[in-house]
């Protein structure tokens, strides 16, 4: 029997064990600024963490599916409201609103409110170029890759660049068809 | 008391990554086991193809005189697939079971690396313990 699939990540979020929210920001802080000094070109660290949380989200993706109980999604606008109310919630602790669909419903945008990543941050006037929450659009990617879509993932509104939230754009490239090629002659 | 004779881990390639005997009898050796899990995959495969009605998933339960195969595919691919004592009870919570497992213990290992043999102790540990548990039904939870 398919279990009914949460509206929201709250009961899981609740049931999880969960560490101290400044130790994660502070790791993360340590992370970016480590890869500031290693890296030296902002352009470089916003790769590099955009293929850290890709890494991520191709193995997160399967705690996801577990833990949650959601059932396959059957359209891009699920996926996009599961992610939205349960995927971030589950691992981030806040949900994020999606708005700004396109006609064809491949576009959208995630909107956080509230993001635990940027607590304490100021971006300093070297820095202006980085996308300091990079690591959300690998995972996104990556996890959105592993259940065969392949999505491109970009800041449109980011808070430390003065905007009024932070907005991430997500749009469907492709849906992989997850049959086998069994006609070798296609 | 009905028991669990084998556990097993494919990934979404069809190649045996997880195996763990858990019965006394008909031991299997490595070449073995790899050969029946890249059949299960085939089969798998085909009998999603074979489904006179469209969204079917493949097959999730195996039965047999002598034993019943319990099939969970996760939607990234991954099978789990256990082969146990015809009528045990419980096997599809087992396999959510191990799947949790696998996401705690495998995957969040830095030092595992995606689509490769699981060498994981914890896991392994977990598992065990896991099966064992379930023979006191513990998974009705």
């Amino acid at each position: 029997m398919p279990a009914v699939a949460p509206r929201s990540g709250d009961a899981i979020f609740a049931s999880a064990e969960r560490v101290n929210a400044e130790l994660f920001t502070l790791t993360y802080g340590a992370i970016v600024r480590q890869l500031i000094t290693d890296l030296e070109e902002v352009d470089e660290v916003n790769k590099q963490l955009d293929q850290m949380g890709y890494n991520i989200g191709v193995r997160l993706i399967d705690e996801f599916l577990a833990k949650s109980n959601v059932s396959r999604c059957v359209d891009f606008k699920e996926t996009a409201e599961v992610i939205a109310k349960v995927g971030f919630k589950m691992f981030l602790g806040v949900t994020a609103t999606v708005t700004n669909w396109d006609a064809e419903g491949t576009t959208c945008s995630l909107v956080l409110e509230d993001n635990p990543l940027v607590d304490f941050v100021e971006l300093p006037d070297t820095c202006q170029g980085l996308h300091y929450c990079n690591v959300l659009n690998g995972v996104v990617r990556g996890a959105l890759e592993m259940v065969s879509m392949k999505t491109e993932v970009t800041w449109i509104r980011d808070m430390l660049r003065g905007d009024d939230a932070y907005e991430l754009q997500v749009k469907l490239l492709k849906q992989i068809p997850e049959e086998y090629p069994y006609k070798d002659d296609e | 008391m009905a028991a669990i004779y084998s556990l097993y881990i494919i990934n979404k390639s069809g190649g045996l990554i997880y195996y763990k005997d858990h019965g006394t009898a008909s031991r299997m050796d490595t070449n073995d086991t790899l050969r029946l899990a890249s059949l299960w995959h085939s089969m798998h495969a085909i009998s999603q193809q074979l489904s006179p009605v469209s969204g079917c998933f493949g097959v999730e339960l195996l039965e047999a005189d002598t034993f019943d195969l319990h099939c969970f595919q996760s939607l990234t691919g991954t099978k789990f697939f256990v082969v146990c004592e015809p009528g045990t009870q419980n096997m599809e919570m087992l396999l959510k079971y191990v799947y949790e497992l696998y996401t705690d213990y495998v995957l969040k290992n830095p030092f595992y690396e995606m689509e490769m043999p699981i060498r994981c102790e914890l896991f392994d540990l977990n598992v065990t313990q896991g099966v064992q548990k379930d023979r006191v039904a513990l998974l009705g939870r």
